[in-house]
């Protein structure tokens, strides 16, 4: 327990939570536990970037170029959330079902 | 502090894990709810202490909310137990395990020096020295193109979420 924090404990922490999130993508049949899973995957990436920026700290100061572009990565995943439960929403409305398996109109 | 960073991990990780195995897609979200708590909390640790608070503040509490209103207003029911086929599970993990033994494979072989302490910030802290100052700095001196970008995107997006969600007129 004396050991200090390195880069490596965030990036398994980050590893492990992409890695649950792709699995649940591919095991999960609903579509709105899928976009669940792949904001997950999302954040997952986010805590590798502040990692690195933290790791990347110069003159005593973490790398803010990295902080920032997180603030963009944020602000454009709530506008995807937006839209992608919009589109659910208009799925649901003609398919009425939310189920993968069931919307296969495109599949080869 | 390397007693909180397990903690706080075992709780992001706990409530990942919580997405992918309860059925009902309310549970998974509120598992989602943990795990972004989590998060934040790990991003807080990293001192980065603005980009932990809106991952509370916008994740947690606005992108979850508006999960959990669609699951609520599309009423949906558990998952049937047949739809979790065995080689669904089967491939999932796989893919999941196998992704997880590269990212270990990698961090274990490198030689980057992944495995280096975190140096110290010396200079954070004090007044007008917070994070936020560093980063409302650069986004209003460096990065001014890219937040106005990001605002007509968030005009574009809400536009788009009205014409998608809206009735079609016959």
């Amino acid at each position: 327990m004396d050991s200090a924090l390195t880069l490596q404990h965030f990036l398994y922490v980050s590893g492990a939570l992409f890695a649950i999130g792709l699995a649940g993508v591919l095991i999960r049949r609903n579509i709105i536990v899928i976009f669940m899973c792949l904001e997950m995957m999302l954040s997952a990436a986010n805590l590798s970037l502040v990692a690195f920026s933290r790791y990347g700290a110069e003159s005593g100061l973490p790398d803010y170029d990295a902080q920032v572009m997180l603030f963009f990565i944020i602000t454009v995943a709530a506008a995807e959330v937006a839209v992608g439960l919009a589109i659910i929403v208009a799925l649901f409305r003609t398919k009425e079902t939310t189920d993968v398996t069931q919307i296969d109109e495109m599949k080869f | 502090m390397i007693f909180f960073f397990y903690l706080f991990a075992a709780l992001a990780v706990i409530g990942g894990l919580g997405v992918v195995v309860y059925k009902n897609p309310v549970t998974s979200a509120f598992s989602l709810i943990v795990s972004f708590l989590g998060l934040a909390a790990l991003f807080i640790q990293l001192d980065a202490y603005l980009v932990g608070i809106l991952q509370i503040l916008v994740y947690a509490g606005a992108i979850m909310v508006l999960f959990i209103f669609i699951i609520m207003l599309l009423d949906i029911d558990r998952e049937e137990n047949k739809r979790f086929s065995g080689e669904n599970i089967f491939g999932g993990a796989l893919v999941g395990i196998g992704f997880l033994a590269l990212v270990t494979v990698v961090l274990l072989k490198s030689g980057v020096g992944f495995e280096q302490a975190l140096p110290e910030l010396t200079e954070l802290g004090g007044k007008g020295n917070s994070d936020v100052h560093h980063i409302g700095r650069l986004l209003f001196s460096k990065y001014w193109f890219p937040i106005q970008m990001v605002g007509v995107l968030l005009l574009v997006a809400t536009v788009g979420v009205v014409v998608l969600s809206r009735k079609q007129l016959k």
